[in-house]
């Protein structure tokens, strides 16, 4: 199978996040990795690949640096990367991304597009769904475990109490839930030989993107202000010296729930 | 009157508490509210009234029972290009995020996820998004021609009846090409768990990684049984197979309001806290008493769950005498 993932780079998830002047995030002197959930992606990319005799490659829109993400993905064991990169797509929102990976993954003949189910900083899952239906194909969300049957795509889709069974075929996009695997860490011998490995490089006009529909102009959500929420105060902070069970029960009678 | 359409979930038979939720805001709007209830949803117009819909467009066509997302992408695309509302809200569940991302896509408008308030004011919409765990809120607006389309997060509203009763029934039946068609829906697998449902619990007591490991969270069901309450967990739980994913609480799992939050080992991570922060009472349990956890706790407790919930339960079980 020809498979391939998206792996996007979002700030290290232990680090306190901090947005600019722009309300853009600041990526600049803060570690970045590849998203979380990316992991699992590329790891159920290539063990889809494994199964089935197939590549992986990786896709990637970002600064110059997201390029870092690409190359942990191919220390992992992708064989290629495509890097979309271009001061052009800076700001884009969930469709301007979305269209510019539908526009670089079209023409290469994948059988499936494997996504984070939503990334860290973005946190709002709209690139895969909006991927798959830009090239008008389906997307099979929230997998939490994924077959390949008779050429077929059959994922268990997880629900609010449960899972779904949903089968398809293929290209496909499938996003994927943390837990499905286990990603794999890259081994000396994967980083050596990533070192080798090619990642082609395209901008907005190689994709032959409209201008106005990506990037910061082509926008449709405008960020107003970001302001602090409210937030709750803390209360009292005891240390057990076994009373605590007595003050719980005391304060669950307070509030009524005995 | 501009309109704002709705999209209808179903849980268990009945109108999805999402939906109630959206539909108690949508009637304070000023807009007329339209419910868009497809499928076996299309039966549930009477609730939708008395929530604040004055207008249901019905389609009970099984497709889309039978097949996966695509056919209400279609139905929803084909009726907001001849019908051009304002805005269209799904809720932030599985089915409304992956039904309104795709119809923002095809129709090439904005979209704003996960928002907490929205707003209209003659033709324009704002939303409020909160962002980095809920501790800051990102106002928002949209550029270029509606529909825009807005998810909610579960409980931003509480669902409250009194919409002006029956609304008016409009049945539809926009082309849903075979295109549409091409995703299965095979089986659907509930996993049972006892007592009341997580999100809908008076009590929530969550279990975290300091619970030490999946057979320690029986002193958590046994506290739970006690006070009527349900059981959570942390992601980190979770993904390490200690618990399913129907007990996580979270950004990526459940969002829970009860009135009584018992967290046993829990460290307060921002993506976790995001989905409890707005709980009543907050309770607390860890042994390291620099945990964020105890920066949102009513009572915070230092010391280890594995002595404290057993005082717990015993105090709870003295005081039910
Ligand atoms: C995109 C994304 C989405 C996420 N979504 C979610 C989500 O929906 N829900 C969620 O929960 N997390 C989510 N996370 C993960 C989150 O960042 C944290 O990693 C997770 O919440 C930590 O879980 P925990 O508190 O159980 O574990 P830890 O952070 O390891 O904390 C364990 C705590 O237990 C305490 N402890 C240990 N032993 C004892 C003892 N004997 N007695 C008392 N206390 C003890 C420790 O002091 C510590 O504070 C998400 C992360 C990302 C990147
Ligand atoms: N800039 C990007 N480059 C590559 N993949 C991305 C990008 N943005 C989003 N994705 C993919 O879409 C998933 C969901 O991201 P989001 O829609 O931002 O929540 C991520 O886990 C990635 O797999």
């Amino acid at each position: 199978m020809n498979v391939f993932v998206t792996v996007k780079q979002t700030p290290d998830p232990n680090a306190t996040p901090k947005l600019g002047d722009n309300h853009r995030l600041v990526r600049e002197g803060v570690e970045l990795v590849m998203d979380q959930g990316d992991e699992y992606g590329v790891e159920e990319g290539l063990q889809l690949a494994e199964k089935t005799g197939g590549q992986v490659t990786v896709v990637s829109m970002g600064p110059e640096k997201a390029n870092d993400a690409i190359r942990k993905a191919l220390s992992m064991g992708a064989e290629s990367g495509i890097l979309i990169t271009d001061p052009a797509l800076a700001g884009s929102d969930g469709l301007g991304t979305a269209r510019a990976i539908a526009a670089a993954v079209k023409d290469k003949g994948f059988d499936i597009l494997i996504c984070g189910t939503e990334s860290f900083d973005g946190s709002t899952g709209m690139v895969p769904p909006m991927v798959a239906e830009i090239l008008g194909i389906p997307h099979l969300s929230f997998a939490k475990k994924l077959d390949v049957e008779d050429g077929k795509i059959k994922v268990q889709r997880q629900t609010a109490d449960g899972y779904v069974t949903l089968e398809t075929e293929t290209p496909v996009v499938v996003t994927v839930t943390g837990g499905l695997n286990e990603p794999r860490y890259p081994t000396l011998k994967g980083i050596m030989g990533a070192k080798s490995k090619t990642v082609e490089t395209v901008d907005a006009a190689a994709l032959g993107l409209d201008a106005g529909a990506v990037g910061e102009g082509g926008a449709l959500v405008k960020v107003e202000s970001v302001e602090p929420a409210p937030q709750r105060a803390a209360g009292e902070i005891i240390t057990d010296e076994g009373q605590s069970g007595e003050r719980v029960a005391a304060l669950l009678v307070e509030l009524k729930v005995l | 009157m501009a309109e704002i359409w709705v999209h209808v979930e179903e849980d268990a038979g009945a109108v999805a508490p999402i939906t109630l939720e959206i539909l108690t805001k949508a009637r304070t709007l000023g807009v007329d509210v339209v419910a868009v209830a497809l499928g076996s949803a299309a039966g549930q117009t009477a609730k939708l009234g008395e929530y604040g819909a004055t207008k249901v467009l019905a389609d009970a066509r099984s497709d889309y029972t039978e097949f996966f997302s695509l056919p209400a992408v279609e139905a929803f695309v084909a009726l907001a290009l001849e019908r051009k509302p304002l805005a269209i809200i799904f809720g932030g569940s599985y089915d409304g995020r992956d039904i309104g991302c795709r119809v923002a896509a095809r129709l090439g408008v904005g979209m704003a996820a996960f928002a907490t308030d929205i707003s209209v004011e003659g033709e324009t919409v704002k939303v409020e998004v909160p962002i980095f765990g809920a501790t800051q809120v990102s106002k928002k607006s949209f550029a270029g021609s509606g529909p825009y389309v807005v998810t909610i997060r579960p409980k931003a509203f509480a669902a409250e009846a009194g919409g002006a009763g029956a609304p008016a029934v409009e049945e539809v039946s926009p082309e849903l090409p075979d295109s549409s068609k091409r995703v299965r829906i095979l089986d659907r697998s509930v996993e049972a768990s006892e007592g009341p449902k997580l999100e809908e619990a008076p009590v929530v007591v969550t279990g975290g990684r300091g619970m030490g490991g999946p057979e320690n969270f029986n002193i958590l069901q046994e506290l739970a049984g006690l006070l009527g309450g349900a059981v959570g967990a942390t992601r980190a739980v979770v993904d390490a197979g200690w618990m399913p994913y129907a007990m996580q609480v979270g950004q990526t799992g459940k969002t829970v309001k009860p009135n009584v939050y018992i967290a046993c080992g829990v460290s307060g991570a921002m993506q976790h806290t995001v989905g409890m922060k707005g709980s009543k009472n907050i309770i607390s349990i860890n042994k390291d008493e620099e945990a964020p956890i105890f920066k949102l706790s009513d009572l915070g407790i230092v010391g280890d769950v594995h002595k404290v919930v057993p005082q717990i339960i015993e105090a709870v079980k003295a005081k039910k005498g």
